[in-house]
């Protein structure tokens, strides 16, 4: 599903030129889900937007669904992959009401109008299709990350880009919404690409996980790796210790 | 649930904001001595509030009552403003969540440290700049003079927040609490800054309230667990697997913990907990 090779991002120019990520590689198969780790500043977050193409200077190759993009993307290939973004407080216009935030990537996308669809989409998230008429401020922040979700589904993706979808939520909230992504998977068939510095949560939600320091993979785990702690190398197994303390 | 010299006593803490009926904090009681005490909860559960009100930071539009609030075996909540002002860092400290929202952005980091020093010692501005300097250097800053210099977003967060705590436990209070002082931290550096903040409250023979959503850091870190829900302690605990309250039991169960793979995480049976009742 997705196809990247040798990706690399900068910022900045000169002297304060910063190579964030350096010539990663990586594939994830239609309905797999990749879990990215690592500290803040190791790049998880730049690979993510690489892919979702928010960043449009990144050089490499990345394909999706076997065609590869360019930096600027057609209208095809944005509807591929949609993101959800870590802060449900601040992805969501605070002045506008929750069924003109959920239209908005269908009228952006010239599919529509798309006002028909609101109540099924926040009724799939487990919300009631009242809520439409809400503003964000009358929601909890599960219920936000919820509507959040939601938008990222109006224009129906094969992959879902999950940056740190859960880290500004409860445990009790955060078990909610990743039950819900979990049972979203099964019903579209989607495909996941979820960055979080939680590896519980990453092991939890992911098949294959990518261990990320100073903008290059350090390690390759497993589902099982996870379940028994196995690590392949120093960095992931300092991250290991640090995460159950 | 006695302590031997306690450094707080809380009988009865009750919280309510402006006219509303709904008490934020619904009579919680515990002593304090010099030791790891913990309050877990969700948000809303009214724990950051107790910390407040302990350090009497609430509004003025919160009404704060007790039964008994004692700090070194002197009522809290009859003194002034003033000799409020005189206690908050020099006996008791808070040591927030996120460093970035705390430190002033347009002061140097050594300036704000010293300014601590000035304000709880007296100090003339070399003694102090000399004594910030030490601080940073017992919080394990690398570089002093050169972090010295440097503006808090020049900084990283965990640097910050040792900063943060160089600062809190420059008089040796003998109360501290931390709000949530790792949750805006790296895997990495949660356990370096929390055994930083373990030695140096140890070394000062304090006490130390550790107020976290983060039930198994809070359960690996302290000696006690206070678990709070709707503003009252459902129950407290030495260890996590003692856990009774169906509250306590469904936080443990909705952390995913790759260790034991489920397929879907437990959540919350608020009806059940409602039912067993959270009277004070």
């Amino acid at each position: 599903m997705i196809d990247v090779k040798d990706l690399s991002v900068a910022f900045g120019q000169g002297e304060a030129r910063k190579q964030v990520v350096k010539s990663v590689s990586l594939s994830v198969a239609k309905g797999e889900t990749l879990g990215i780790v690592g500290e803040s500043g190791c790049g998880k977050s730049t690979v993510l937007r690489s892919l979702a193409g928010l960043d449009r200077h990144w050089e490499g190759e990345i394909k999706l669904a076997g065609t590869a993009v360019a930096k600027t993307r057609t209208r095809e290939q944005l509807l591929l992959a949609q993101m959800v973004f870590q802060d449900p407080y601040s992805s969501i216009h605070p002045r506008h009401r929750i069924e003109r935030v959920l239209v908005e990537p269908m009228q952006s996308m010239k599919r529509g109008d798309g006002w028909d669809k609101v109540g099924p989409a926040l009724e799939q998230v487990g919300l009631p299709a009242a809520f439409a008429e809400r503003f964000p401020h009358e929601l909890s922040g599960g219920q936000r990350q919820r509507v959040a979700i939601a938008r990222a589904l109006m224009l129906e993706p094969e992959v879902l880009l999950l940056d740190e979808p859960t880290s500004a939520l409860d445990v009790s909230v955060q078990a909610e919404v990743l039950n819900l992504l979990s049972d979203l998977r099964e019903q579209r068939n989607l495909t996941y690409v979820l960055v979080s510095h939680d590896l519980a949560v990453i092991g939890h939600m992911c098949d294959r996980v990518l261990v990320m320091k100073d903008g290059s993979f350090v390690d390759e785990l497993t589902r099982d790796d996870l379940k028994h702690g196995r690590t392949h190398s120093d960095y992931a197994r300092e991250l290991f210790a640090a995460s159950y303390l | 649930m006695t302590v031997p010299d306690p450094i707080l006593t809380v009988r009865d803490l009750t919280v309510r904001f402006a006219r509303s009926s709904v008490k934020a904090v619904n009579g919680v009681s515990f002593d304090l001595g010099a030791e790891r005490l913990g309050v877990v909860g969700e948000s809303g559960s009214g724990k950051s509030t107790v910390g407040r009100a302990l350090m009497r930071l609430l509004p003025p539009s919160a009404t704060t009552e007790a039964s008994q609030l004692d700090f070194e075996g002197a009522p809290l909540l009859t003194r002034s403003e003033r000799e409020m002002r005189r206690l908050r860092g020099n006996d008791m400290a808070l040591i927030m969540q996120d460093p970035r929202y705390s430190l002033n952005p347009v002061l140097p980091i050594g300036k704000q440290v010293a300014e601590a020093a000035m304000l709880h010692f007296k100090l003339g501005k070399k003694d102090a700049y000399a004594r910030a300097a030490d601080m940073l250097g017992r919080v394990r800053i690398a570089d002093v003079a050169r972090t010295m210099d440097l503006y808090p977003h020049q900084i990283s967060g965990g640097m910050g927040q040792r900063v943060m705590i160089a600062m809190m436990l420059l008089a040796k209070p003998r109360l501290v609490i931390a709000d949530e002082p790792t949750s805006a931290l790296d895997v990495s550096v949660r356990g370096d800054v929390l055994r930083l903040l373990d030695d140096l409250v140890r070394e000062n023979n304090s006490g130390l309230l550790l107020i976290s959503h983060d039930i198994r850091m809070v359960a690996a870190f302290c000696e006690r667990i206070l678990v709070m829900y709707k503003g009252v302690v459902v129950e407290t605990l030495t260890k996590l697997e003692d856990a009774q309250h169906p509250y306590t039991r469904g936080l443990i169960a909705a952390m995913p913990d790759p260790r034991n793979p489920v397929r879907r995480l437990q959540v919350l049976d608020r009806k059940a907990i409602d039912a067993v009742g959270v009277q004070p």
